[in-house]
């Protein structure tokens, strides 16, 4: 038989996305583009105040207006839980963190800007909207709680009058006395105080969801703007509105980029549930995007005290990190992990340093709730490790570049076992630093400072070396660590009788491109061309039980789990093909589509193989099931570990402060890469909210818990004319313990780049003695800096 | 958004007495300012009188020694029209750096000069170039039409019509935009103009003003370096979470210096 042709959408090929097409001529179906017959519409009442009691609330006014088919509030949701914490984080002293109840809808106190105090149900939006604004609320605003130092502070009130105080946890990792006796005896310590700023997601999208209560079976349907349904089922269902699972489905169509945002399990897809049980009707509800800015989660937010402990070589003795994390004024479904154990966890990144301990106090305030965000925990960690490390090279005058080296995890030291608790599996940083430095010319930086110079222009040059974990595992280690979850994924692949395949799989696309990476896994393993296979997600109503997608965890877990599928699909297949063919299984391979016997020209066709399947008439149906389709739980032995290095060069400009990225190269370590260019793509995004952090982004509230950022007015979001020309490397290190030896990709940009961009910053105002700025460092932070007295 | 009447005149003179019959009406121009502001319910007027209609309110013609634009021509016309760029290039540019694609597809300049943001750009042309401001009244001199935040010498029923701008020997702008909204945290706009140098600042102060030690120095010696030396004091200048008025100070400073030396 003839060689197959070749594919060209396998495993490694810059595969163009399968579904820009629909998304690109505006065919994409997103939750609010759902429209259901006599569907009605939900406007959300929220607090103006940041702390105040609810004394009363007078629906009348409202339930008088025109088109209003109900008003709820906290009353009409008594018989409902709160909505759950997913992960139980425990003080160092062993006491489980303070878990105060939040409510659907508030129940006699409000604790933040927007949180919700009751909803309009209206027969359109127009109308609800202006009910909502005639529902009256008595409040009685009191001083709220912004500042974190403040907050915690004995003498504070209490964000939740229930709790001690408003301290979460207060937890800790690594060896205490072990970091003191270094820090105590090293020649050399670096001390570091830096804040990681509170940053809005900002998703294209705003959150939207529809309740659809059938009243013929008692079922409902919640659309809804989620990165993992199958989460949302299980914690609503089950914690929430006591509804079992087959009641339930929960679609989570076209999502428009989530960032960590859509994780969580929002108040307001339970309220459209029950309500629309309540009247009988769909309801829908949408943010708009001032809503976005007071009730997505916001990220970040950390206040950290730092210190390096070297010898005089520049060699790591050790570090001590001491953290205040904002928590906002509820526990969002995952905020005790982000600033712990994703968090804590990766204070080695990819040095030696021998002694590590960390404290953080999570801490309640009346701010809008803080969870994970691209990265989450991650970009905290290496912020502060990388921010340490070049503060300290300024110190012993050693080259930040040296002083990084010296200190690397060499490559023959893996696995690795770090003092928090981590074990690496491979990497090999030295590689993907000097990548960097090859690929920014690292040799002409003096003479491009001298050429800025003389245009007058500050010219600065940093360098940031990142590890992540991903792919948070295995479920039995995360549960003895407090998730209240499971972190496998699941895959079921369907081969249809012709031959074509459809993939189920819990990981959820919300700007990924799934739909061309994990097909062409498929395509890859099954030798069929990609436009053959489906990937079907999002709907709990069709997909096995899976945990979504975060974490850059959808091709690490739920790829893996499609690869074993795959396999599973491929034994039988051969089992099939060995009794068409006479022969024995053992002797069946299967390469290109064809399944053959060595040594023979016998063969036959992936196709034939799926529709004696289904079409069972010459068939070992004594020892086979018909039919071909296979599922697979994978459950990760390890996190995956990418890494890589970031190098930033940036000019100032002295007159105005303000700071140009001329050029950016990141090089990263991802393992194998299924698609080249969707993998540059993950990186382009993420140094883009990156570098939004690090020089733009930043959501700041005033003493009264305004957020005074509530808008694209005030909040800067990165344009593309702030963004420099990313350029981007690899060095594969596959890892060791994943079937397709993937690590992800989806957050690294976002980790690497702020530190990178921040220590060029630093670098550019060498002349200026300045040892830290904070992020964002605007234009006007730069140049009030350099104006200060004494410059 | 409260619910509202729309009225599109035909003419200004119909715009003017629908606006008359109205309680509590206003003009729409683009509706850049006055829909979003709307939509948040900081102003909610009973009557919205369209512009859009009043064909004489468009349009860019030259009249003698005058670039004349009509109220209703919008951002996006000015900064691609070749009888400005031919003009006064430097109002062709500032119209083309004002908010984004669909603020300049919308907005216009009698719009934009009738709101008075402080932080808006034409303010700092009308003044900078010394311009007339015409209206279904009268004629307001350039200097008197700006009186303070979002306040203008417009009595209520007071239309502009058109702008008169004197084409200036040489003129051009610079603007040092808010990172995130894109309005002029400063800008400046220096010309040389039969009344003499004139320099106006738009974003620093609570409403477009001369920066009259600049303009004497440049009369002396228009370049660059003549403004050495020079500031304005950051006395009463805006101040908020994107700059202090020592930042704005110095801006007005070098985006001036660079004005000049852009001319």
């Amino acid at each position: 038989m003839a060689a197959a042709e070749p594919l060209n959408t396998g495993i490694g090929e810059s595969v163009t996305r399968v579904e820009d097409s629909r998304f690109l001529r505006g065919h994409g179906n997103y939750v609010d583009d759902i429209i259901l017959p006599s569907q009605t519409y939900a406007v959300m009442v929220r607090s103006p105040y940041a702390r105040a009691t609810v004394n009363g609330i007078d629906t009348s006014a409202a339930m008088g207006s025109g088109g209003v088919l109900a008003v709820l509030t906290a009353d009409d949701f008594s018989a409902f839980g709160g909505l759950p914490c997913g992960w139980q984080v425990h003080s160092k002293n062993g006491d489980p963190m303070t878990e105060p109840k939040h409510p659907i809808l508030a129940e006699g106190a409000v604790r933040h800007v927007g949180d919700p105090v009751a909803v309009v149900i209206a027969e359109s939006k127009a109308e609800a909207r202006r009910a909502a604004a005639l529902v009256d609320v008595n409040y009685t605003e009191m001083s709220p709680l912004i500042d974190m130092q403040g907050a915690v502070a004995g003498s504070a009130e209490l964000v939740h009058s229930d709790t001690p105080s408003n301290v979460c946890f207060d937890w800790e990792l690594g060896d205490e006395a072990a970091t003191e006796a270094a820090i105590a005896g090293a020649a050399h310590v670096t001390r570091l105080e830096l804040v990681n700023n509170r940053l809005v997601p900002n998703a294209m999208e705003p959150r939207a969801a529809i309740g659809d209560y059938n009243t013929a079976n008692g079922e409902h349907t919640l659309y809804t703007t989620s990165q993992n349904p199958h989460v949302i089922r299980l914690l609503m269902g089950a914690f929430v509105l006591s509804l079992p699972e087959h009641k339930l489905r929960v679609i989570a169509p076209d999502v428009g980029g989530g960032f960590g945002s859509k994780i969580f399990h929002y108040a307001e897809e339970a309220i459209v549930t029950v309500a629309s049980k309540l009247i009988g009707r769909p309801v829908k509800w949408t943010a708009d995007r001032s809503e976005s800015f007071i009730s997505d989660a916001h990220g970040r937010d950390h206040l950290t005290t730092v210190e390096l402990a070297m010898d005089a070589n520049g060699k790591f003795l050790a570090l001590r990190a001491t953290t205040l994390a904002n928590m906002g004024a509820y526990l969002s479904t995952f905020a005790p992990s982000v600033p712990t154990y994703l968090h804590g966890t990766l204070l080695a990144g990819t040095y030696t340093t021998p002694a590590i301990y960390t404290n953080v106090k999570g801490v309640f305030t009346n701010t809008v709730a803080v969870d994970a965000y691209r990265g989450a925990g991650r970009p905290e960690a290496s912020y502060l490790l990388e921010r340490v490390v070049d503060l300290a090279a300024i110190e012993t005058g050693i080259d930040p570049v040296e002083l990084r080296r010296r200190n690397f995890i060499q490559p023959d030291a893996f696995p690795y076992d770090t003092p928090v608790a981590l074990t690496y599996d491979i990497g090999n940083y030295q590689a993907t630093l000097d990548m960097a430095l090859e690929k920014t010319d690292a040799a002409g930086f003096e003479g491009r400072k001298a050429a800025s110079a003389a245009r007058g222009k500050l010219r600065g040059r940093g360098i940031a070396c990142y590890i992540e974990a991903c792919g948070i595992a295995p479920s039995n280690i995360a549960g003895a660590l407090g998730a209240r979850a499971g972190l496998y994924e699941a895959a079921t692949v369907r081969v249809n009788p012709t031959g074509s395949v459809a993939v189920l799989t819990g990981s959820h696309s919300h700007g990924q491109g799934h739909e061309t990476t994990f097909a062409q896994v498929v395509s890859d393993t099954l030798g069929i061309p990609i436009e053959n296979v489906d990937i079907v997600h999002g709907d709990t109503g069709k997909i096995p039980f899976g945990m979504g997608t975060y974490g850059s965890r959808s091709i690490a877990v739920g790829g893996a789990a499609l690869a074993n599928a795959l396999d599973k699909i491929v034994l039988k297949g051969r089992q099939i093909a060995a009794h068409l063919m006479e022969a024995s299984a053992d002797d069946v391979v299967f390469k290109d589509g064809q399944f053959s016997i060595e040594g023979t020209d016998k063969s036959v066709g992936f196709g034939d193989v799926a529709l004696t399947a289904y079409v069972p008439h010459n068939f070992p149906l004594e020892t086979l099931e018909p039919g071909l389709e296979e599922t697979a739980f994978y459950d990760p032995k390890n996190f995956t570990y990418p890494s890589g290095a970031y190098v930033c060069e940036l000019e100032i400009d002295k007159e105005t402060g303000v700071i140009d990225i001329v050029d950016f190269h990141a090089s990263d370590d991802f393992g194998n890469i299924i698609n080249p260019m969707i993998v540059e793509g993950q990186v382009h995004g993420g140094v883009a909210q990156g570098v939004g952090q690090a020089l733009m982004e930043g959501a700041v509230y005033d003493d009264n818990g305004q957020l005074m950022t509530g808008s694209y007015m005030d909040y800067c979001m990165p344009r593309a004319d702030d963004l420099p020309n990313v350029t981007v490397s690899n060095h594969v290190t596959a890892c060791t313990h994943n079937p397709l030896g993937v690590k992800g990709c989806g957050e690294a940009g976002a980790i690497g780049s702020p530190p990178a961009v921040v220590n060029a910053v630093i670098n550019a105002l060498g002349d200026y003695g300045v040892k830290h700025i904070d992020m964002p460092v605007t234009a006007h932070k730069v140049w009030s800096i350099m104006n200060a007295n004494g410059n | 958004m409260e619910a509202f009447n729309y009225r599109k005149a035909g003419s200004a003179d119909e715009a003017v007495s629908t606006l008359a019959s109205a309680a509590d009406g206003k003009f729409l121009a683009g509706g850049m300012t006055l829909l979003p502001t709307m939509k948040q319910m900081l102003a909610t007027p009973d009557t919205l009188v369209d512009l859009g209609g009043a064909s004489e309110l468009v349009g860019i013609s030259r009249d003698g020694d005058n670039l004349v634009i009509g109220a209703m021509t919008t951002h996006a016309t000015v900064a691609g029209s070749a009888e400005v760029h031919s003009a006064i290039p430097a109002l062709a540019a500032l119209a083309s750096g004002i908010g984004d694609p669909m603020v300049r597809n919308r907005g216009t300049i009698g719009g934009s000069i009738a709101n008075a943001d402080p932080a808006a750009d034409y303010p700092a042309a009308v003044v900078g170039l010394n311009a007339t401001v015409n209206t279904n009244k009268r004629s307001i001199a350039a200097d008197e039409f700006f009186v303070d935040v979002f306040e203008t010498a417009l009595a209520d029923d007071e239309l502009v019509v058109s702008v008169s701008f004197p084409i200036p020997a040489k003129a051009a702008y610079q603007k040092f935009p808010n990172p995130a909204s894109r309005y002029a945290v400063v800008g400046v706009m220096v010309a040389q103009t039969g009344d003499g140098v004139r320099v106006a600042v738009t974003g620093a102060g609570p409403s477009v003003f001369r920066a009259s030690s600049f303009e004497d120095a440049l009369g002396g010696n228009f370049s660059a370096s003549a403004l050495d030396g020079l500031s304005v004091s950051a006395d009463n200048l805006n101040e908020d979470i994107h700059a202090s008025a020592a930042y704005r100070a110095n801006l007005v400073g070098v985006m001036a210096k660079r004005a000049v030396a852009a001319c």
